[in-house]
C-alpha cells in the first residue's frame, strides 16, 4: 500500500516534467500568460511606476510576445531579475524568455545554451569625462582614474581598449550606476565608463549635463536583445519572428495609427498582407493565430514608435537611433522577410 | 588615660555643596570638563558633531517636499538660490514613493491586509513580551502565522486552515496515544502523522472545502510582496523560529547523544562556515534546477527557510554560551529533586540559561533583522533593490542619499526598539545578588 502510494507520486512528478517540455507555447497558453525575466530597474527600459506597472523598451518586447501569442499584451508577468539571477532564471524554466538588455556573446549561445530570438538594440562601451578635463579622445585617458562596474564585460573590454592602445588607467571598483554617478560627481574617478545607453541616462541627470561629455570611442559591441532557452525551436521562432515583426513594421511604415485600416482588408503590398494575416498563412506556420504580428505591433507600436516612447531624443534619455536606425536609414536593423 | 582633646558634642549644621560642583556647572565639570584630557576631547567631539550638523542639516531641511521630479526638486532649489549637486535633498521621491517602500509592489487596495496583519503581530506577541498582563493571548500568538500567510497571500481560507489541523492532529497524538502505544512510539507517530496529513489529504480536503464555501481573498502572488514589509515577514519568521530550533541545536549538541550530537555539532558548524548570500543563492537558484520543472516552491517560503536555518546555528551557539555559563551545581541540583531531563530543562536550566543569553539572542535578532536586505542579490524586492527601481524612472535617477536615509531611518527604529526592549527584560529578570 504504502509503496504503491510512493510510486504514485514519483509518476506524477515524472508526468509533470513530461508536460513541462512539452513545449513553451503550450505552457504559456495553458498558463494564460507569459513569464518574462527582465531588469530590476533600468531607466528607459524596465521601469516600474508607483503602482508597479512596467513599462520600457525591454518590457515592450514582452508585451509584444504575449500579444502575438496570446492577444492580450497586458497578458505578462514579470520576473524581476539580476545580472546574476538572469541567467538560472531562464534555464531553470522560472521565466519563459528573458527580455533584459542581455549582450549575446558566443559563450551565452553556446556554452550556456540560450538561443538569442534577435537584437533589439546595439549598444557600445563608452567613456564621459567632465568637459574641464579638456579632453577629445579615449586615447589621451593615459594615468586616468577610472570608475567601472565589476563583474561585467565593461572591465575586460576596459583593460583591453588600454592594453591594445599601450596607455595605463587606474579602476575604482563599484557595484552600482547609482553608487558610480555619486563617486564620479564626488570626483573620486575622472572617467565613468559603461553601455553608451547608460551613460547617456546618467548624463541626462546631472545638475548641469552640458559640464560633461560622452567622448567618441565606442569600444565594445553590445548587441542586446532578448533570449530564451535552446531546444524549443518553436518558442524561439516565435519571439524571433514577433520581434522582426516590430522592426519589418517601420520599415514598411505600419505604426499603432494605421495598423486596424491595413489589417481589416489586404492592401497593394503583399508583405504587408502576409504579416496582417490577411494572406497566406505565416500565423498558422508558428502555431499561433493568422494576425500574430498585427496583435504584437498593436500592443505598443512598431520598432520605431517604442524607441522614440522609452529611449528616444524626446526622452530624458535623448538616444539618436544610430545604429538602432532601419538598415534603409544607414542603421543596422534588418529583418528577414516575412515570406 | 589620657583626656581626650577635643570632642564636639553638637552636630554641625548640613551646608550647601560649593557651587561649582551642582548644577549644571557641576554636571559639566564632572562629566565634560573633568582634567586637561577629557576637556579636549569634549571640545573636539562637539567640534565634529557642529560640522556634521552644519553639513547635513542644510541639505535635509528644504522644502521640497511636494518636488515631482529630480528637475523640479532643483527648481524649487534655484529659487532659494541654492546651487550644486549637494545643493539640497529632494524629498518629493519619498512622498511619491514611501508606500512602495513598505509594501513593494502590492496592491493599493488591500494595503489593509498587511496593516491588519501588523497589528495583529503585537496581539500576538504581547503573550511573550509582556507574560504578566496578556498571557491569556497565547491561543492567538499560536495560529497567527496562519492569519498571516491567509491575510497577506489571499486565496482560499482552507489552505491555512489544513495546515493548521495538522500541527492539531501531531497535538492530539501525544496528548493521548501516549499511554497506549508509548512514549517512543507516540513520538514517532506525532512526526508522522502530520507529514502524511499534509501530503496526501490536506490539499484535496481544502479544495473540497473551498468548493463549498470558499471564504477566499484575492490572492496575491509573491513576487508583489516587498519593501519593510518583506523584510518583516522574512526577520520576523526568523526570528521566531530561530529560537526554538537554536534551543533544540544547543542542546543537541551537549547532549551525549553520539548520533544526534554529531548531526547537530554538523549542522551548526556547516550553516557558520558558509556566508549567508551563498545559502540564498542556493535557495534561488540550485533548488530550482534540483526540482522537477513546473514545480512551484515560492521564493519568499525558500528564502524564509533558508534565513532561518542560518540564523538558527548562530541562535544555538549563543544559547550554548548561556548554558556553559550556569554551575554544574543546577544541573545536579535538579537532578537531586528527581527531575526527569525535560523537566529540569524546562523548569531550571533553561529560564537561567535563557536569561543570561538575552543579549546575544537579542542582537543575534538585529543582526537578521538586518541581513534581511541581502535578499536583494537574488531579486526580491527588499527596500534596497526597490530604491534601484525607484532610481530607473526617469524622474527620479540620480537620487541616492534620500532613499538611502529614509530606509535607514525606519531600520533604525526598528532595531533601536528591540534593542530597547531587550534592556527592560534584562533590569525585569535581574536576579543576581549585586
Amino acid at each position: 500500500m504504502k509503496k504503491s502510494t510512493f510510486f504514485g507520486a514519483f509518476a506524477a512528478a515524472a508526468m509533470a516534467v513530461g508536460f513541462a517540455t512539452a513545449g513553451t507555447l503550450d505552457d504559456v497558453k495553458a498558463k494564460g500568460f507569459l513569464q518574462c525575466g527582465v531588469n530590476t530597474g533600468l531607466t528607459g527600459f524596465a521601469t516600474a511606476d508607483a503602482n508597479g506597472n512596467w513599462d520600457g523598451f525591454d518590457i515592450a518586447v514582452c508585451r509584444a510576445v504575449a500579444a502575438a501569442v496570446l492577444g492580450d499584451p497586458k497578458a505578462v508577468k514579470f520576473t524581476p531579475t539580476t545580472t546574476k539571477s538572469r541567467f538560472t532564471a531562464l534555464a531553470s524554466g522560472e521565466v519563459d524568455m528573458l527580455s533584459r538588455n542581455t549582450t549575446w556573446t558566443f559563450s551565452r549561445d553556446v556554452d550556456l545554451k540560450f538561443t538569442f530570438a534577435g537584437i533589439n538594440y546595439y549598444d557600445g562601451q563608452g567613456f564621459m569625462v567632465p568637459k574641464e578635463l579638456g579632453v577629445s579622445s579615449a586615447r589621451q585617458l593615459d594615468g586616468a582614474t577610472i570608475c567601472i562596474q565589476t563583474g561585467t564585460t565593461t572591465e575586460l573590454n576596459l583593460a583591453d581598449f588600454f592594453r591594445v592602445n599601450n596607455i595605463s588607467y587606474e579602476p575604482v571598483p563599484i557595484e552600482t550606476n547609482a553608487e558610480a554617478q555619486a563617486q564620479y560627481l564626488a570626483r573620486s574617478c575622472d572617467v565613468y565608463t559603461t553601455d553608451a545607453s547608460g551613460l547617456a541616462a546618467t548624463r541626462a541627470t546631472f545638475e548641469d549635463p552640458s559640464a560633461h561629455v560622452v567622448l567618441p570611442e565606442i569600444i565594445s559591441k553590445e548587441p542586446l536583445g532578448p533570449l530564451v532557452r535552446h531546444g524549443d525551436n518553436q518558442w524561439g521562432d516565435i519571439v524571433r519572428w514577433t520581434l522582426n515583426a516590430l522592426i519589418a513594421a517601420e520599415e514598411l511604415g505600419i505604426t499603432s495609427a494605421n495598423i486596424s485600416e491595413m489589417s481589416s482588408a489586404p492592401t497593394s503590398n503583399p508583405e504587408i498582407n502576409r504579416m496582417m494575416g490577411t494572406e497566406g498563412s505565416l500565423g498558422e506556420m508558428l502555431g499561433l493565430s493568422a494576425d500574430f504580428a498585427k496583435n504584437a505591433i498593436a500592443a505598443g507600436g512598431n520598432y520605431g514608435e517604442i524607441f522614440e516612447r522609452y529611449v528616444g531624443e524626446n526622452t530624458p534619455l535623448g538616444l539618436s537611433r544610430g545604429l538602432n536606425a532601419q538598415w534603409t536609414d544607414g542603421g543596422l536593423l534588418y529583418s528577414p522577410p516575412f515570406r | 588615660m589620657a583626656q581626650v582633646a577635643y570632642v564636639r558634642h553638637k552636630m554641625l549644621p548640613e551646608q550647601t555643596p560649593p557651587p561649582n560642583s551642582v548644577g549644571t556647572i557641576g554636571w559639566l565639570r564632572t562629566n565634560l570638563f573633568s582634567g586637561w584630557f577629557n576637556t579636549l576631547l569634549t571640545i573636539v567631539a562637539v567640534l565634529l558633531i557642529f560640522r556634521l550638523l552644519a553639513n547635513v542639516l542644510p541639505w535635509a531641511l528644504v522644502p521640497t517636499w511636494g518636488g515631482t521630479s529630480l528637475g523640479n526638486c532643483r527648481e524649487i532649489l534655484q529659487e532659494m538660490g541654492r546651487e550644486g549637486h549637494f545643493a539640497g535633498a529632494c524629498w518629493g521621491v519619498i512622498r511619491e514613493r514611501w508606500l512602495q517602500l513598505f509594501f513593494g509592489f502590492y496592491p493599493s487596495e488591500i494595503y489593509w491586509r498587511p496593516i491588519l496583519a501588523f497589528f495583529g503581530l503585537f496581539v500576538a506577541l504581547s503573550p511573550i513580551l509582556f507574560p504578566e498582563h496578556a498571557f491569556r493571548l497565547i491561543g492567538f500568538s499560536a495560529i497567527y502565522p496562519f492569519i498571516v500567510v491567509y491575510l497577506i497571500w489571499g486565496g482560499s481560507i482552507w489552505g491555512p486552515v489544513m495546515a493548521l489541523l495538522g500541527f492539531v492532529i501531531g497535538y492530539m497524538v501525544l496528548k493521548f496515544l501516549t499511554e497506549p502505544l508509548g512514549r517512543l512510539a507516540a513520538t514517532i507517530a506525532a512526526f508522522l502523522l502530520p507529514v502524511l496529513w499534509w501530503l496526501f489529504l490536506a490539499s484535496p480536503i481544502a479544495g473540497t472545502f473551498a468548493n463549498v464555501l470558499p471564504l477566499a481573498l484575492q490572492p496575491v502572488e509573491s513576487a508583489k510582496v516587498g519593501g519593510f514589509m518583506l523584510a518583516f515577514i522574512i526577520g520576523v519568521t526568523g526570528i521566531a523560529a530561530s529560537l526554538p530550533i537554536g534551543i533544540v541545536l544547543a542542546l543537541g549538541r551537549r547532549s551525549d547523544l553520539i548520533i544526534l550530537k554529531g548531526i547537530c555539532v554538523g549542522f551548526i558548524e556547516f550553516i557558520r562556515g558558509v556566508p549567508l548570500i551563498t545559502l540564498l543563492f542556493v535557495a534561488s537558484t540550485l533548488l530550482n534546477i534540483f526540482m522537477p520543472p513546473g514545480t512551484k516552491f515560492d521564493l519568499v517560503l525558500r528564502v524564509t527557510i533558508m534565513v532561518t536555518l542560518f540564523s538558527s546555528a548562530y541562535m544555538a551557539e549563543v544559547i550554548r554560551g548561556g548554558l556553559a555559563a550556569l554551575s554544574k551545581g543546577q544541573y545536579e541540583a535538579a537532578d537531586s529533586l528527581g527531575l526527569d531531563y525535560w523537566q529540569s530543562q524546562r523548569l531550571i536550566i533553561m529560564p537561567q540559561a535563557l536569561k543570561i543569553s538575552i543579549p546575544g539572542i537579542v542582537g543575534n535578532f538585529i543582526g537578521l533583522f538586518k541581513d534581511t536586505t541581502l535578499v536583494s542579490v537574488i531579486a526580491l524586492w527588499d527596500p534596497i533593490l526597490l530604491s534601484t527601481n525607484i532610481r530607473a524612472d526617469t524622474n527620479w535617477n540620480g537620487i541616492l542619499w534620500e532613499l538611502y536615509g529614509f530606509i535607514a531611518v525606519v531600520f533604525f527604529i526598528t532595531c533601536f526598539s528591540m534593542s530597547r526592549y531587550s534592556m527592560y527584560l534584562e533590569r525585569k529578570l535581574a536576579t543576581d545578588h549585586r
